[in-house]
């Protein structure tokens, strides 16, 4: 589904990401775990092709073709979700208008007639329920006075209406308190399906007792310098991130 | 009826003239300039009574004595008076629907704003006054608002039909005096609406007048003039385009309103004239004054605009609020993108005791655009409890746009209450990202981000023209981020 080969980004002439590579398969949950500025959210977001990460290096291929030709709605609406680990306010502009704007941009994408206000409502229900949202946050505007858990449920729920074939989650569970934690891990799970895949981003191990993920990859300094089963990320909750670092700064 | 209606309206709005509306005012355009003889050559045209004329050389030679307003924060060329046509009736096939003949970039507005026969269609619970350039073209629903005592018409049937109405309320919101441009169309005023509502009627649909300007050279004086008698209700928008040209024209307009005890009289406006092109070659200048007083005790004039067209805007829709617990509303949307300027706000005047006042104007600039608020809260001396709340906030998209304030408060009452809130505010690459990543792309996106901002406004809109006017706002925004 995604093939990801030696990718460079920089920001500002500075590179951030040099030399990922990365296979995901459909089916499967790849974690992708580092400390703090390895470089974990310029991938997601060079991903999914935010315009100030200059790709310099290296090619994205997503089902069949190449991803960085693509623009951001573009990537999006060929099934491509980027969970923000920062969910941006939009004042004024209510969930369900937007919601229902995007999903229409989908399906007018897919060939497929845009879904009426109606029955928008109807399938906003059946994912809400999905999800476990609170009717109320919908019909405020886009995370405008959301808490942190509320914007990251939110993430979840928009998530679950757009149906994407790969998700890219970005420190979905950071500022999360157990129980958020649960209810963002149970939306994930369901909408897990054997033809779409989930890379989720992540600091902590925590949220990995919740996602059982296929693959856990460690990115330091820009690299992936450790790709194994679940058993890494159980490895760095107890022995934390230093020996990874060493091991990365002995070899290099 | 109703097809009949339908029918009409499909002639006024997109007929050839096939059926002869106007054979008789066919190619009647006067030569250009501005003197007392052409003056009377419309009064003539018009067969207008001697009073009428003799408040039109009045108001010329008052207009001679002023000059042009300076203080408003706009760029205007030289306007030269005596290059202008005054009077231009409409001739066959130029109609808003021979759209063959129109400007591929015009027709392709028109079929995004739905402004077409299907759409048209859809208003056949409105009334629509259809003035093109110099004249009304056709008032639809007349019989059956005339049914319930109503009048409405063009103002050039008013003056034939209902003079004394006419005599007894023009000028008095606006008097000739005024200002330099109110000066210039009580001079040369063409056509425009006239509405009287009688007492206890309130009015079963919404009226519209359609403004179009069309000839070459020409520029449009029409003036409204709305009535409302005791305890009645109406609600009335106007809505306004022109083709493309690189000259620029000339629109100042007039519109009066009376409200009387416990009436309630509604106004919306969606202002689309051509607003020039990106480099700001020609567009309609928009002069226009405004004005409803809100004479009978707890009475209300309420105003709503979106204004997304014109080179040049000047407009301040204003209330007096004369009679006690009488109500002033003001809501507005301004957008100018490219060269655009506009300079726009309202008055409140409260006189009677507890009156109050809400203006929520909201400004969106784009482009290299200059866009102004500016507006007057005056509490007069007697005018006891008198409240005021203004919002004024400012969207800025790019860098090379502005916007300003200018709020004046003047309170001789002690009782006084007048709050003024102000934001600005920028789109931001995050939010059009967040869009983006969800599927929707940055024009749409703006538009979202734009109509959401102005929803406050917006809602205040009647129904049928709230759909049209988000799309005019996403239209008019069109190429400002990229």
């Amino acid at each position: 589904m995604l093939s990801i080969k030696e990718l460079k980004v920089a920001i500002g002439g500075k590179e951030i990401l040099e030399g990922i590579n990365l296979e995901v398969k459909a089916g499967e949950v790849h974690a992708i775990m580092g400390p703090n500025g390895s470089g974990k959210s310029t991938l997601a977001a060079a991903l999914a092709g935010r315009d100030i990460f200059e790709v310099t290096h290296g090619s994205v291929n997503y089902m069949g073709e190449d991803l960085l030709e693509m623009a951001p709605e573009e990537r999006a609406k060929k099934g491509i979700f980027l969970g923000f680990q920062y969910p941006v306010e939009i004042p004024g502009v209510s969930m369900v208008n937007f919601m229902k704007t995007a999903v229409n941009e989908h399906r007018t994408y897919q060939g497929l007639d845009p879904l009426s206000a109606g029955d928008f409502l109807k399938y906003m229900r059946e994912k809400k329920e999905m999800v476990d949202i609170d009717s109320k946050l919908t019909n405020r505007s886009v995370n405008e006075g959301f808490s942190g858990g509320e914007k990251k449920k939110n993430e979840i729920f928009q998530m679950a209406l757009l149906e994407p074939k790969l998700a890219i989650l970005d420190e979905t569970d950071s500022g999360l308190d157990i129980d958020a934690l649960k209810i963002v891990a149970k939306g994930v799970n369901t909408l897990k399906r054997k033809d779409n895949a989930t890379i989720v981003i992540t600091h902590y191990q925590r949220l990995l007792d919740y996602i059982v993920p296929d693959f856990v990859h460690v990115l330091y300094q820009g690299r992936i310098v450790k790709s194994s089963g679940r058993e890494l990320a159980l490895e760095l909750e107890e022995k934390g991130y230093e020996w990874i670092k060493a091991e990365a700064n002995g070899r290099g | 009826m109703k097809n009949k209606q339908d029918e009409i309206l499909r002639e006024v709005t997109q007929s050839d003239y096939k059926y002869g509306f106007y054979t008789d005012i066919e190619t009647d355009t006067i030569p250009k300039g501005l003197n007392e003889d052409v003056i009377r050559l419309i009064s003539a045209k018009k067969e207008e009574p001697e009073w009428l004329l003799e408040y039109r050389l009045k108001a010329f030679a008052q207009w001679q004595k002023m000059s042009m307003p300076k203080w408003a924060h706009l760029k205007i060329p030289e306007i030269n008076y005596q290059d202008i046509i005054y009077y231009a009736a409409p001739k066959q096939k130029v109609s808003l629907e021979s759209l063959d003949d129109v400007d591929p970039e015009l027709r392709e507005t028109f079929d995004k704003l739905g402004i077409s026969l299907d759409e048209q269609k859809r208003l056949s619970g409105v009334a629509v006054d259809a003035v093109m350039d110099s004249i009304s073209v056709k008032t639809t629903f007349s019989e059956t608002l005339a049914e319930r005592g109503i009048i409405f018409c063009s103002f050039s049937e008013a003056v034939q039909n209902h003079p004394d109405l006419v005599r007894k309320y023009m000028g008095s919101v606006v008097p000739y005096t005024d200002n330099y441009f109110a000066a210039l169309n009580s001079a040369v005023f063409s056509d425009g609406s006239f509405c009287y509502i009688p007492k206890g009627v309130r009015c079963p649909m919404e009226l519209s007048t359609y403004f179009r300007i069309n000839a070459a050279n020409t520029g449009q004086f029409e003036r409204t003039l709305l009535v409302a008698d005791d305890e009645s209700y109406v609600s009335y928008l106007e809505g306004c385009t022109a083709p493309m040209r690189d000259e620029n024209q000339l629109h100042a307009a007039i519109v009066e309103i009376v409200a009387m005890e416990k009436a309630e009289v509604k106004y919306s406006t969606v202002q689309n004239w051509y607003p020039g092109n990106k480099e700001g070659k020609g567009g309609i200048f928009n002069f226009v004054t405004k004005r409803g007083i809100c004479k009978g005790d707890n009475s209300k004039i309420s105003w709503t605009q979106v204004e997304t067209g014109s080179a040049v805007t000047w407009k301040y829709p204003s209330c007096i609020l004369k009679g006690h617990n009488s109500i002033g509303e003001f809501y507005s949307v301004a957008v100018t993108n490219n060269m655009q300027q506009a300079d726009t706000g309202t008055k409140m005047l409260h006189i009677g005791r507890n009156t109050r006042s809400t203006i929520i104007s909201k400004g969106i600039s784009a482009g290299k655009s200059q866009n102004s608020y500016r507006g007057l809260v005056k509490v007069l001396k007697n005018a006891e409890n008198a409240r005021n709340f203004s919002q004024c906030d400012s969207l800025l998209l790019g860098d090379k746009c502005g916007a300003h304030t200018f709020p004046y408060i003047e309170t001789d009452n002690s009782s006084a209450i007048v709050e003024h809130e102000a934001t600005t505010s920028k789109i931001s690459e995050d939010q059009i990202f967040y869009c983006n990543q969800r599927g929707i792309d940055t024009e749409k996106a703006i538009g979202l981000i734009v109509n959401g901002y102005a929803k406050e406004v917006l809602n205040k809109l009647p129904m049928e023209f709230a759909v049209e006017a988000q799309k005019l706002l996403q239209i008019s925004l069109e190429g400002s981020v990229g």
